[in-house]
Protein backbone atom coordinates (compact mmCIF):
# COMPACT_ATOMS: atom_id res chain seq x y z
CA UNK A 1 0.00 0.00 0.00
CA UNK A 2 2.82 2.47 -0.77
CA UNK A 3 0.75 4.68 -3.15
CA UNK A 4 -1.57 4.94 -0.15
CA UNK A 5 0.79 6.40 2.23
CA UNK A 6 0.69 9.28 -0.56
CA UNK A 7 -2.55 10.52 0.57
CA UNK A 8 -1.69 11.04 3.81
CA UNK A 9 -2.32 14.77 4.03
CA UNK A 10 -4.84 14.95 0.68
CA UNK A 11 -4.00 16.61 -2.45
CA UNK A 12 -5.26 19.97 -1.88
CA UNK A 13 -6.91 19.88 1.57
CA UNK A 14 -7.56 23.28 2.12
CA UNK A 15 -9.97 24.09 -1.44
CA UNK A 16 -13.52 23.30 -2.02
CA UNK A 17 -13.17 20.21 -4.56
CA UNK A 18 -15.67 21.17 -7.49
CA UNK A 19 -17.02 17.41 -8.85
CA UNK A 20 -20.29 17.01 -11.54
CA UNK A 21 -21.84 14.47 -12.87
CA UNK A 22 -22.00 14.17 -16.68
CA UNK A 23 -23.94 10.27 -16.78
CA UNK A 24 -25.88 9.16 -14.46
CA UNK A 25 -26.93 5.84 -16.35
CA UNK A 26 -26.09 4.09 -19.80
CA UNK A 27 -27.77 5.92 -22.13
CA UNK A 28 -27.72 9.20 -20.38
CA UNK A 29 -27.61 12.20 -22.22
CA UNK A 30 -24.21 13.72 -23.46
CA UNK A 31 -24.67 17.43 -24.85
CA UNK A 32 -25.24 18.67 -20.78
CA UNK A 33 -21.69 16.58 -20.08
CA UNK A 34 -20.04 18.76 -22.33
CA UNK A 35 -21.67 21.91 -21.20
CA UNK A 36 -20.97 21.55 -17.13
CA UNK A 37 -17.08 20.27 -18.14
CA UNK A 38 -17.02 23.53 -20.49
CA UNK A 39 -18.51 25.56 -17.90
CA UNK A 40 -18.17 24.04 -14.32
CA UNK A 41 -14.73 24.96 -13.59
CA UNK A 42 -14.40 20.85 -12.41
CA UNK A 43 -12.09 19.29 -10.54
CA UNK A 44 -13.53 16.03 -11.77
CA UNK A 45 -16.46 14.67 -13.83
CA UNK A 46 -17.71 11.60 -13.02
CA UNK A 47 -19.96 8.92 -15.38
CA UNK A 48 -21.47 6.48 -13.73
CA UNK A 49 -23.59 4.22 -16.26
CA UNK A 50 -23.81 0.83 -14.65
CA UNK A 51 -27.13 -0.82 -13.58
CA UNK A 52 -28.06 -4.12 -12.83
CA UNK A 53 -29.82 -4.31 -16.61
CA UNK A 54 -26.61 -2.75 -17.73
CA UNK A 55 -23.92 -4.59 -16.60
CA UNK A 56 -25.84 -8.30 -17.69
CA UNK A 57 -26.02 -6.62 -21.32
CA UNK A 58 -22.24 -6.04 -21.03
CA UNK A 59 -21.79 -9.46 -20.33
CA UNK A 60 -24.07 -10.84 -22.92
CA UNK A 61 -22.38 -7.87 -25.27
CA UNK A 62 -18.62 -9.26 -24.91
CA UNK A 63 -19.74 -13.00 -25.60
CA UNK A 64 -20.80 -12.29 -28.45
CA UNK A 65 -17.76 -10.16 -29.38
CA UNK A 66 -14.71 -10.35 -27.16
CA UNK A 67 -13.13 -6.97 -27.90
CA UNK A 68 -17.04 -5.55 -27.16
CA UNK A 69 -18.73 -5.48 -23.33
CA UNK A 70 -18.05 -1.84 -22.47
CA UNK A 71 -20.80 1.04 -22.78
CA UNK A 72 -21.84 1.53 -26.18
CA UNK A 73 -21.52 4.79 -26.47
CA UNK A 74 -18.23 5.62 -24.62
CA UNK A 75 -16.65 6.38 -27.66
CA UNK A 76 -19.07 9.22 -28.62
CA UNK A 77 -18.44 10.95 -25.38
CA UNK A 78 -15.13 10.33 -25.22
CA UNK A 79 -14.63 12.28 -28.75
CA UNK A 80 -17.06 15.14 -26.72
CA UNK A 81 -15.17 15.32 -23.43
CA UNK A 82 -11.73 14.56 -23.88
CA UNK A 83 -10.66 17.39 -25.37
CA UNK A 84 -12.28 19.65 -22.50
CA UNK A 85 -10.97 17.22 -19.71
CA UNK A 86 -7.81 18.73 -21.38
CA UNK A 87 -8.77 22.46 -21.78
CA UNK A 88 -9.40 22.57 -18.36
CA UNK A 89 -7.51 19.79 -16.30
CA UNK A 90 -10.62 17.95 -15.20
CA UNK A 91 -10.21 14.17 -14.76
CA UNK A 92 -12.64 12.10 -15.52
CA UNK A 93 -13.59 8.66 -13.58
CA UNK A 94 -16.66 6.14 -15.06
CA UNK A 95 -17.45 2.88 -14.85
CA UNK A 96 -18.20 2.52 -18.68
CA UNK A 97 -15.52 -0.44 -18.34
CA UNK A 98 -18.26 -1.96 -17.69
CA UNK A 99 -17.94 -6.37 -18.69
CA UNK A 100 -14.81 -5.33 -20.16
CA UNK A 101 -12.50 -2.28 -19.00
CA UNK A 102 -9.19 -3.12 -20.66
CA UNK A 103 -10.93 -3.22 -24.21
CA UNK A 104 -12.76 0.40 -22.60
CA UNK A 105 -9.21 1.72 -22.10
CA UNK A 106 -7.72 0.68 -25.50
CA UNK A 107 -10.66 2.19 -27.00
CA UNK A 108 -10.49 5.31 -25.39
CA UNK A 109 -6.79 5.92 -26.11
CA UNK A 110 -7.29 5.45 -29.92
CA UNK A 111 -10.31 8.62 -29.48
CA UNK A 112 -7.48 10.46 -28.05
CA UNK A 113 -4.58 9.82 -30.79
CA UNK A 114 -7.48 10.73 -33.43
CA UNK A 115 -7.84 13.64 -31.72
CA UNK A 116 -4.16 14.77 -31.15
CA UNK A 117 -4.13 14.33 -27.79
CA UNK A 118 -1.02 12.99 -27.16
CA UNK A 119 0.61 11.78 -23.95
CA UNK A 120 -3.12 11.88 -22.36
CA UNK A 121 -3.29 8.43 -19.88
CA UNK A 122 -6.22 6.31 -19.09
CA UNK A 123 -5.95 4.02 -16.20
CA UNK A 124 -7.92 1.04 -16.09
CA UNK A 125 -9.47 -1.03 -13.17
CA UNK A 126 -10.11 -5.20 -13.44
CA UNK A 127 -10.39 -7.47 -10.40
CA UNK A 128 -14.15 -6.54 -10.12
CA UNK A 129 -15.39 -9.87 -12.18
CA UNK A 130 -15.12 -12.70 -9.84
CA UNK A 131 -16.89 -15.20 -11.73
CA UNK A 132 -13.88 -17.51 -10.58
CA UNK A 133 -14.67 -17.35 -7.12
CA UNK A 134 -18.25 -18.40 -7.46
CA UNK A 135 -19.42 -22.08 -7.47
CA UNK A 136 -22.48 -24.30 -7.44
CA UNK A 137 -22.59 -23.75 -3.57
CA UNK A 138 -22.33 -19.67 -3.21
CA UNK A 139 -25.58 -18.99 -1.99
CA UNK A 140 -27.67 -16.36 -3.29
CA UNK A 141 -29.12 -13.67 -1.57
CA UNK A 142 -32.68 -14.63 -3.73
CA UNK A 143 -32.67 -18.00 -1.62
CA UNK A 144 -30.81 -20.81 -3.04
CA UNK A 145 -27.63 -21.50 -4.90
CA UNK A 146 -25.83 -20.50 -8.03
CA UNK A 147 -26.21 -24.37 -8.91
CA UNK A 148 -29.81 -24.54 -8.30
CA UNK A 149 -30.26 -21.32 -9.95
CA UNK A 150 -31.76 -21.33 -13.48
CA UNK A 151 -30.01 -20.73 -16.44
CA UNK A 152 -25.77 -21.12 -16.65
CA UNK A 153 -23.45 -18.74 -14.88
CA UNK A 154 -22.28 -16.01 -16.95
CA UNK A 155 -20.76 -14.01 -15.12
CA UNK A 156 -20.16 -12.65 -11.51
CA UNK A 157 -19.29 -8.62 -10.51
CA UNK A 158 -18.42 -7.90 -7.23
CA UNK A 159 -18.84 -4.10 -6.39
CA UNK A 160 -15.73 -2.70 -5.72
CA UNK A 161 -15.03 0.34 -3.38
CA UNK A 162 -12.43 3.40 -2.58
CA UNK A 163 -9.69 0.98 -1.75
CA UNK A 164 -9.45 -0.44 -5.09
CA UNK A 165 -10.27 2.86 -7.18
CA UNK A 166 -7.71 4.51 -5.55
CA UNK A 167 -4.36 3.38 -6.38
CA UNK A 168 -6.10 3.60 -9.83
CA UNK A 169 -6.72 7.41 -9.06
CA UNK A 170 -3.40 7.60 -7.71
CA UNK A 171 -1.61 6.87 -11.17
CA UNK A 172 -2.49 10.91 -12.06
CA UNK A 173 -4.07 9.12 -15.40
CA UNK A 174 -6.05 11.68 -16.82
CA UNK A 175 -9.42 9.08 -17.55
CA UNK A 176 -10.22 6.30 -15.32
CA UNK A 177 -12.38 3.31 -16.45
CA UNK A 178 -13.67 0.84 -14.39
CA UNK A 179 -15.76 -2.39 -14.04
CA UNK A 180 -18.25 -2.63 -11.68
CA UNK A 181 -17.80 -0.24 -8.71
CA UNK A 182 -20.51 0.88 -6.27
CA UNK A 183 -21.90 3.80 -7.76
CA UNK A 184 -20.84 6.74 -4.25
CA UNK A 185 -17.53 5.34 -4.16
CA UNK A 186 -16.79 6.48 -8.01
CA UNK A 187 -17.49 10.18 -6.09
CA UNK A 188 -16.04 9.59 -2.87
CA UNK A 189 -12.48 7.93 -4.17
CA UNK A 190 -11.61 11.76 -5.90
CA UNK A 191 -12.94 13.60 -2.24
CA UNK A 192 -10.27 11.23 -0.60
CA UNK A 193 -7.62 11.85 -2.40
CA UNK A 194 -8.19 15.40 -3.04
CA UNK A 195 -8.54 16.02 1.57
CA UNK A 196 -6.55 13.04 2.49
CA UNK A 197 -9.63 12.02 4.72
CA UNK A 198 -8.47 8.27 6.41
CA UNK A 199 -9.38 5.03 5.64
CA UNK A 200 -11.46 4.68 8.88
CA UNK A 201 -12.76 7.98 9.31
CA UNK A 202 -16.35 7.02 9.11
CA UNK A 203 -18.07 10.30 9.26
CA UNK A 204 -16.04 12.04 6.45
CA UNK A 205 -16.58 8.75 4.39
CA UNK A 206 -20.53 8.84 4.99
CA UNK A 207 -20.38 12.48 4.18
CA UNK A 208 -18.57 11.88 0.54
CA UNK A 209 -21.14 8.89 0.07
CA UNK A 210 -23.96 11.04 0.69
CA UNK A 211 -22.39 13.76 -2.14
CA UNK A 212 -21.82 10.41 -4.43
CA UNK A 213 -25.50 8.66 -3.37
CA UNK A 214 -27.14 12.25 -4.52
CA UNK A 215 -24.95 12.37 -7.81
CA UNK A 216 -24.52 9.05 -8.93
CA UNK A 217 -28.02 9.54 -11.07
CA UNK A 218 -27.21 12.42 -12.89
CA UNK A 219 -30.43 15.00 -13.39
CA UNK A 220 -31.98 12.53 -11.05
CA UNK A 221 -30.92 15.20 -8.57
CA UNK A 222 -31.87 18.45 -10.94
CA UNK A 223 -35.59 17.94 -11.85
CA UNK A 224 -34.74 15.46 -14.45
CA UNK A 225 -37.12 12.60 -12.99
CA UNK A 226 -39.27 15.39 -11.01
CA UNK A 227 -41.76 16.95 -13.07
CA UNK A 228 -45.38 16.57 -12.73
CA UNK A 229 -47.08 19.53 -14.63
CA UNK A 230 -49.27 21.33 -12.74
CA UNK A 231 -48.01 19.82 -9.53
CA UNK A 232 -44.27 20.12 -9.45
CA UNK A 233 -42.75 22.00 -11.98
CA UNK A 234 -39.14 22.19 -13.44
CA UNK A 235 -37.95 25.05 -15.59
CA UNK A 236 -36.72 24.78 -18.77
CA UNK A 237 -36.50 20.62 -18.50
CA UNK A 238 -35.39 19.52 -21.91
CA UNK A 239 -31.75 21.84 -21.37
CA UNK A 240 -32.11 20.30 -17.90
CA UNK A 241 -28.43 20.45 -16.75
CA UNK A 242 -26.06 17.71 -14.85
CA UNK A 243 -25.21 18.03 -11.36
CA UNK A 244 -22.37 19.40 -9.49
CA UNK A 245 -21.03 19.42 -5.62
CA UNK A 246 -19.03 21.83 -4.26
CA UNK A 247 -17.71 20.14 -1.61
CA UNK A 248 -15.64 21.51 1.72
CA UNK A 249 -12.99 19.39 4.10
CA UNK A 250 -15.51 17.51 6.54
CA UNK A 251 -17.50 16.54 3.25
CA UNK A 252 -20.47 19.36 3.78
CA UNK A 253 -21.56 19.86 0.28
CA UNK A 254 -23.75 22.42 -1.87
CA UNK A 255 -25.12 20.75 -4.76
CA UNK A 256 -25.88 22.93 -7.76
CA UNK A 257 -26.13 23.00 -11.41
CA UNK A 258 -24.83 25.69 -14.20
CA UNK A 259 -27.02 28.64 -14.18
CA UNK A 260 -26.87 28.40 -17.92
CA UNK A 261 -28.71 24.91 -17.74
CA UNK A 262 -32.01 24.34 -17.44
CA UNK A 263 -33.49 22.18 -14.78
CA UNK A 264 -34.54 22.71 -10.61
CA UNK A 265 -32.24 21.82 -7.41
CA UNK A 266 -34.31 22.24 -4.73
CA UNK A 267 -35.30 20.61 -1.42
CA UNK A 268 -38.06 18.86 -2.89
CA UNK A 269 -35.08 17.10 -5.81
CA UNK A 270 -32.77 16.47 -3.43
CA UNK A 271 -34.68 14.89 -0.97
CA UNK A 272 -36.49 12.71 -3.36
CA UNK A 273 -32.65 11.58 -4.69
CA UNK A 274 -31.73 11.12 -1.05
CA UNK A 275 -33.78 7.84 -0.39
CA UNK A 276 -33.66 6.79 -3.84
CA UNK A 277 -32.80 3.13 -4.10
CA UNK A 278 -32.21 3.36 -0.61
CA UNK A 279 -34.03 0.79 1.81
CA UNK A 280 -33.45 1.54 5.99
CA UNK A 281 -31.87 5.24 5.93
CA UNK A 282 -29.76 4.67 8.88
CA UNK A 283 -27.65 1.56 6.94
CA UNK A 284 -27.34 2.40 3.60
CA UNK A 285 -24.55 0.00 2.49
CA UNK A 286 -21.30 0.45 0.58
CA UNK A 287 -18.29 -1.21 0.21
CA UNK A 288 -16.46 1.81 1.98
CA UNK A 289 -18.69 2.12 4.83
CA UNK A 290 -22.27 1.61 6.10
CA UNK A 291 -24.04 5.13 6.01
CA UNK A 292 -26.79 6.99 8.26
CA UNK A 293 -28.73 8.87 6.56
CA UNK A 294 -31.76 9.23 8.69
CA UNK A 295 -30.72 12.84 10.08
CA UNK A 296 -29.34 14.44 6.84
CA UNK A 297 -30.47 17.84 6.97
CA UNK A 298 -31.39 19.81 3.12
CA UNK A 299 -31.09 23.22 3.14
CA UNK A 300 -31.73 25.85 0.22
CA UNK A 301 -29.10 28.32 0.44
CA UNK A 302 -29.60 30.19 -2.81
CA UNK A 303 -31.22 30.05 -6.18
CA UNK A 304 -30.52 26.18 -7.38
CA UNK A 305 -28.14 25.72 -4.61
CA UNK A 306 -29.06 22.97 -2.07
CA UNK A 307 -26.83 22.50 1.32
CA UNK A 308 -26.55 18.96 2.70
CA UNK A 309 -25.00 17.83 5.99
CA UNK A 310 -25.37 15.42 8.69
CA UNK A 311 -24.65 11.74 6.96
CA UNK A 312 -23.22 9.66 9.44
CA UNK A 313 -21.00 6.33 9.40
CA UNK A 314 -20.31 3.13 10.88
CA UNK A 315 -17.36 1.01 9.79
CA UNK A 316 -17.11 -0.69 6.17
CA UNK A 317 -18.67 -4.14 5.77
CA UNK A 318 -16.40 -7.14 6.09
CA UNK A 319 -18.16 -8.50 2.85
CA UNK A 320 -18.39 -7.04 -0.93
CA UNK A 321 -21.90 -7.74 -2.59
CA UNK A 322 -21.75 -9.47 -5.79
CA UNK A 323 -24.46 -9.47 -8.62
CA UNK A 324 -24.21 -12.52 -10.85
CA UNK A 325 -25.97 -12.97 -14.53
CA UNK A 326 -27.45 -15.79 -15.51
CA UNK A 327 -28.82 -17.01 -19.17
CA UNK A 328 -32.02 -15.56 -19.01
CA UNK A 329 -32.85 -17.59 -22.46
CA UNK A 330 -35.18 -14.94 -24.87
CA UNK A 331 -37.45 -12.29 -24.51
CA UNK A 332 -40.00 -12.02 -26.97
CA UNK A 333 -42.22 -8.96 -27.32
CA UNK A 334 -44.67 -7.96 -29.54
CA UNK A 335 -47.97 -5.62 -30.05
CA UNK A 336 -50.46 -4.58 -32.29
CA UNK A 337 -52.84 -1.01 -31.73
CA UNK A 338 -56.28 -0.31 -32.03
CA UNK A 339 -57.71 3.43 -31.91
CA UNK A 340 -61.24 4.59 -32.19
CA UNK A 341 -64.71 4.08 -31.18
CA UNK A 342 -65.03 0.81 -28.95
CA UNK A 343 -61.30 0.17 -29.35
CA UNK A 344 -60.20 -1.29 -25.96
CA UNK A 345 -63.09 -3.63 -26.31
CA UNK A 346 -61.63 -4.62 -29.91
CA UNK A 347 -58.14 -4.92 -28.08
CA UNK A 348 -59.40 -7.10 -25.11
CA UNK A 349 -60.82 -9.45 -27.69
CA UNK A 350 -57.40 -9.39 -29.89
CA UNK A 351 -56.07 -10.54 -26.03
CA UNK A 352 -58.63 -13.14 -25.47
CA UNK A 353 -58.02 -14.63 -28.98
CA UNK A 354 -54.22 -14.18 -28.62
CA UNK A 355 -54.49 -15.98 -25.07
CA UNK A 356 -56.75 -19.09 -26.58
CA UNK A 357 -54.23 -19.78 -29.57
CA UNK A 358 -50.80 -19.72 -27.08
CA UNK A 359 -51.95 -21.16 -24.57
CA UNK A 360 -54.87 -23.07 -25.76
CA UNK A 361 -54.28 -24.13 -29.03
CA UNK A 362 -50.56 -24.30 -29.34
CA UNK A 363 -50.05 -25.43 -25.46
CA UNK A 364 -46.98 -22.59 -24.72
CA UNK A 365 -45.95 -23.09 -20.45
CA UNK A 366 -43.26 -20.27 -20.40
CA UNK A 367 -43.99 -17.37 -18.54
CA UNK A 368 -46.31 -14.89 -20.98
CA UNK A 369 -47.68 -11.73 -20.55
CA UNK A 370 -50.84 -9.80 -22.02
CA UNK A 371 -51.02 -6.09 -21.69
CA UNK A 372 -53.38 -3.65 -23.09
CA UNK A 373 -51.00 -0.66 -22.92
CA UNK A 374 -53.03 2.52 -22.75
CA UNK A 375 -55.18 0.46 -20.20
CA UNK A 376 -53.33 -1.70 -18.12
CA UNK A 377 -50.02 -2.31 -18.83
CA UNK A 378 -48.20 -0.88 -15.93
CA UNK A 379 -50.00 -1.00 -13.11
CA UNK A 380 -52.72 -3.89 -14.15
CA UNK A 381 -50.67 -6.15 -11.89
CA UNK A 382 -51.36 -3.85 -8.95
CA UNK A 383 -55.14 -4.18 -9.70
CA UNK A 384 -55.54 -0.75 -10.51
CA UNK A 385 -59.19 -0.77 -12.39
CA UNK A 386 -59.18 0.70 -16.36
CA UNK A 387 -59.34 3.61 -17.82
CA UNK A 388 -61.17 4.96 -21.18
CA UNK A 389 -59.14 5.65 -23.67
CA UNK A 390 -59.56 5.44 -28.03
CA UNK A 391 -56.40 4.66 -28.45
CA UNK A 392 -54.85 1.06 -26.82
CA UNK A 393 -52.21 -1.25 -27.63
CA UNK A 394 -52.17 -5.56 -27.47
CA UNK A 395 -48.51 -5.79 -25.75
CA UNK A 396 -47.88 -9.77 -25.84
CA UNK A 397 -44.58 -10.42 -24.20
CA UNK A 398 -42.49 -13.90 -23.51
CA UNK A 399 -39.39 -15.13 -21.68
CA UNK A 400 -38.73 -18.72 -22.87
CA UNK A 401 -35.44 -21.28 -22.83
CA UNK A 402 -36.49 -21.79 -26.81
CA UNK A 403 -36.14 -19.19 -29.33
CA UNK A 404 -39.27 -20.89 -31.50
CA UNK A 405 -41.07 -20.17 -28.48
CA UNK A 406 -40.52 -16.74 -28.69
CA UNK A 407 -40.79 -16.79 -32.62
CA UNK A 408 -44.48 -18.28 -32.29
CA UNK A 409 -45.81 -15.18 -30.25
CA UNK A 410 -44.24 -12.92 -32.42
CA UNK A 411 -46.29 -14.65 -35.53
CA UNK A 412 -49.17 -15.17 -33.73
CA UNK A 413 -49.11 -11.21 -32.55
CA UNK A 414 -48.76 -10.29 -36.32
CA UNK A 415 -51.66 -13.32 -37.27
CA UNK A 416 -53.66 -11.25 -35.09
CA UNK A 417 -54.49 -8.19 -37.95
CA UNK A 418 -56.51 -10.43 -40.17
CA UNK A 419 -57.86 -13.14 -38.05
CA UNK A 420 -59.30 -11.21 -35.14
CA UNK A 421 -60.88 -7.87 -34.52
CA UNK A 422 -61.64 -4.89 -36.74
CA UNK A 423 -58.93 -2.06 -37.36
CA UNK A 424 -56.13 -3.63 -35.41
CA UNK A 425 -52.51 -2.08 -37.12
CA UNK A 426 -49.02 -1.21 -36.24
CA UNK A 427 -47.26 -4.54 -35.64
CA UNK A 428 -43.95 -4.46 -34.38
CA UNK A 429 -42.26 -7.26 -32.63
CA UNK A 430 -38.55 -8.06 -31.60
CA UNK A 431 -37.27 -11.04 -29.41
CA UNK A 432 -33.45 -10.32 -27.51
CA UNK A 433 -31.19 -12.52 -25.71
CA UNK A 434 -32.11 -12.12 -22.01
CA UNK A 435 -29.88 -12.04 -19.19
CA UNK A 436 -31.31 -12.83 -15.71
CA UNK A 437 -29.97 -11.39 -12.63
CA UNK A 438 -29.06 -12.48 -8.70
CA UNK A 439 -27.10 -11.16 -5.79
CA UNK A 440 -24.56 -12.60 -3.47
CA UNK A 441 -21.48 -11.79 -1.17
CA UNK A 442 -17.80 -12.25 -1.26
CA UNK A 443 -14.96 -12.34 1.42
CA UNK A 444 -13.12 -8.24 0.80
CA UNK A 445 -9.61 -9.95 0.75
CA UNK A 446 -10.99 -12.70 -2.41
CA UNK A 447 -11.29 -10.03 -4.70
CA UNK A 448 -7.64 -8.55 -6.14
CA UNK A 449 -7.69 -5.72 -8.48
CA UNK A 450 -5.27 -4.75 -10.84
CA UNK A 451 -4.36 -1.28 -12.38
CA UNK A 452 -3.18 -0.52 -15.64
CA UNK A 453 -2.03 2.81 -17.60
CA UNK A 454 -2.45 3.21 -20.97
CA UNK A 455 -0.79 6.12 -22.47
CA UNK A 456 -1.97 7.65 -26.30
CA UNK B 1 -65.84 19.82 3.87
CA UNK B 2 -64.03 16.53 3.09
CA UNK B 3 -60.70 16.26 4.93
CA UNK B 4 -60.08 12.81 2.97
CA UNK B 5 -57.30 13.61 0.35
CA UNK B 6 -55.55 12.04 -2.32
CA UNK B 7 -51.52 11.30 -0.66
CA UNK B 8 -50.75 13.33 -4.55
CA UNK B 9 -52.35 16.27 -3.47
CA UNK B 10 -50.09 16.54 -0.18
CA UNK B 11 -47.15 15.00 -0.55
CA UNK B 12 -44.74 13.86 -3.45
CA UNK B 13 -42.85 10.48 -4.30
CA UNK B 14 -40.35 8.82 -5.92
CA UNK B 15 -39.71 5.03 -6.65
CA UNK B 16 -36.31 3.09 -7.23
CA UNK B 17 -35.29 -0.50 -7.63
CA UNK B 18 -32.88 -3.06 -6.21
CA UNK B 19 -33.43 -6.38 -7.21
CA UNK B 20 -36.99 -7.54 -6.62
CA UNK B 21 -37.18 -4.84 -4.06
CA UNK B 22 -38.69 -1.67 -4.61
CA UNK B 23 -39.30 1.38 -2.67
CA UNK B 24 -41.05 4.91 -2.82
CA UNK B 25 -40.30 7.45 -0.72
CA UNK B 26 -43.31 9.85 0.20
CA UNK B 27 -42.56 13.58 1.04
CA UNK B 28 -45.05 15.54 2.57
CA UNK B 29 -45.33 19.02 1.94
CA UNK B 30 -47.02 20.69 4.50
CA UNK B 31 -45.76 19.74 8.54
CA UNK B 32 -49.60 19.86 9.42
CA UNK B 33 -49.82 16.82 7.43
CA UNK B 34 -47.26 14.58 8.34
CA UNK B 35 -48.98 12.99 11.38
CA UNK B 36 -51.95 11.53 9.49
CA UNK B 37 -49.87 10.85 6.35
CA UNK B 38 -47.70 8.50 9.27
CA UNK B 39 -50.34 7.12 10.82
CA UNK B 40 -52.27 5.94 7.63
CA UNK B 41 -49.13 4.68 5.65
CA UNK B 42 -48.65 1.42 7.36
CA UNK B 43 -47.12 -2.10 5.74
CA UNK B 44 -51.11 -3.30 6.30
CA UNK B 45 -52.41 -0.90 4.42
CA UNK B 46 -49.60 -0.97 1.57
CA UNK B 47 -50.09 -5.05 1.49
CA UNK B 48 -54.07 -4.19 1.37
CA UNK B 49 -54.36 -1.71 -1.43
CA UNK B 50 -52.09 -3.77 -4.10
CA UNK B 51 -52.56 -7.62 -3.03
CA UNK B 52 -51.38 -8.62 -6.28
CA UNK B 53 -48.48 -6.37 -7.04
CA UNK B 54 -46.68 -6.48 -3.04
CA UNK B 55 -46.47 -10.45 -2.24
CA UNK B 56 -43.07 -9.90 0.67
CA UNK B 57 -42.91 -7.73 3.69
CA UNK B 58 -43.05 -3.94 3.66
CA UNK B 59 -41.15 -2.01 5.84
CA UNK B 60 -41.86 1.74 6.66
CA UNK B 61 -38.73 3.87 7.60
CA UNK B 62 -39.48 7.43 9.07
CA UNK B 63 -36.96 10.73 8.59
CA UNK B 64 -39.61 13.19 10.30
CA UNK B 65 -37.25 16.00 10.56
CA UNK B 66 -37.86 16.20 6.58
CA UNK B 67 -41.44 15.16 6.39
CA UNK B 68 -40.55 11.82 4.71
CA UNK B 69 -41.29 7.80 4.91
CA UNK B 70 -39.89 5.53 2.95
CA UNK B 71 -41.88 2.48 2.12
CA UNK B 72 -40.02 -0.59 1.31
CA UNK B 73 -42.17 -3.32 -0.47
CA UNK B 74 -40.35 -7.10 -1.11
CA UNK B 75 -41.03 -9.04 -3.58
CA UNK B 76 -43.19 -6.27 -5.48
CA UNK B 77 -41.41 -6.23 -8.85
CA UNK B 78 -42.39 -9.52 -10.21
CA UNK B 79 -38.95 -10.62 -10.04
CA UNK B 80 -37.07 -7.82 -10.63
CA UNK B 81 -36.38 -5.68 -13.77
CA UNK B 82 -34.06 -8.29 -15.15
CA UNK B 83 -36.97 -11.30 -15.12
CA UNK B 84 -40.37 -9.76 -15.65
CA UNK B 85 -42.12 -8.86 -18.01
CA UNK B 86 -44.00 -5.93 -16.65
CA UNK B 87 -43.14 -3.04 -19.33
CA UNK B 88 -41.75 -1.10 -16.07
CA UNK B 89 -39.46 -3.86 -14.84
CA UNK B 90 -38.07 -1.30 -12.80
CA UNK B 91 -41.19 0.01 -11.15
CA UNK B 92 -40.43 3.49 -11.95
CA UNK B 93 -44.08 4.19 -12.21
CA UNK B 94 -44.74 2.74 -8.11
CA UNK B 95 -44.69 5.94 -7.09
CA UNK B 96 -47.84 6.93 -8.52
CA UNK B 97 -49.59 4.20 -7.04
CA UNK B 98 -48.87 4.51 -4.09
CA UNK B 99 -49.86 8.37 -4.54
CA UNK B 100 -53.36 7.20 -5.69
CA UNK B 101 -54.15 6.40 -1.73
CA UNK B 102 -56.47 8.31 -0.04
CA UNK B 103 -55.14 10.07 3.75
CA UNK B 104 -57.76 11.25 5.95
CA UNK B 105 -56.85 14.47 7.06
CA UNK B 106 -56.81 15.80 11.08
CA UNK B 107 -58.84 18.18 11.97
CA UNK B 108 -57.77 21.72 11.70
CA UNK B 109 -57.56 22.36 15.63
CA UNK B 110 -56.04 19.34 16.45
CA UNK B 111 -52.60 20.21 13.65
CA UNK B 112 -53.09 23.91 13.10
CA UNK B 113 -49.75 25.40 15.03
CA UNK B 114 -49.55 29.28 14.51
Amino acid sequence: MEALRRLEGGERPGRVLRIGCGAGFSSDRLGPAVDLLAEGRLDWLVLECIGERTMAFGHRDRRRDPSAGYNPRLAARMRALLPLCRRHGTRLLSDMGVANPAAAAERTIAIARELGLAGLTVAWLEGDEVTDIVDRDTPLLEGGTVGEAEGALLAANAYLGIEHLLPALLTGADVVLTGRVADPSLFLAPLVLHFGWEAHDWERLAAGTLVGHLLECGMQVTGGYFADPGRKEVPDLARCGYPLAEVGPDGEAVVTKLASAGGRVSAATVKEQLLYEVHDPTAYVTPDVIADFSRVTVEEVGRDRVRVAGARGRPRPERLKVTLAFDGGWLGEAGVSYAGINAVARAELAREILRERLLGIHGLRCPLRFDLIGVDSLHGTAGVGPVRTEDVRLRVACRTREREEAELVLWETEAILTCGPAGGGGFRGRIVESVTTASSFVARDAVHARVEVLEA
Amino acid sequence: MSRRVRLYDIAHARAGDKGDVSNVSVWVEDPAHYAAVRRELTPERIRAAFPRLVRGAVEIHALPHLLGLNIVMREALEGGVNRSLNLDGHGKSWSYLILRLKIELDPPSKTRVR
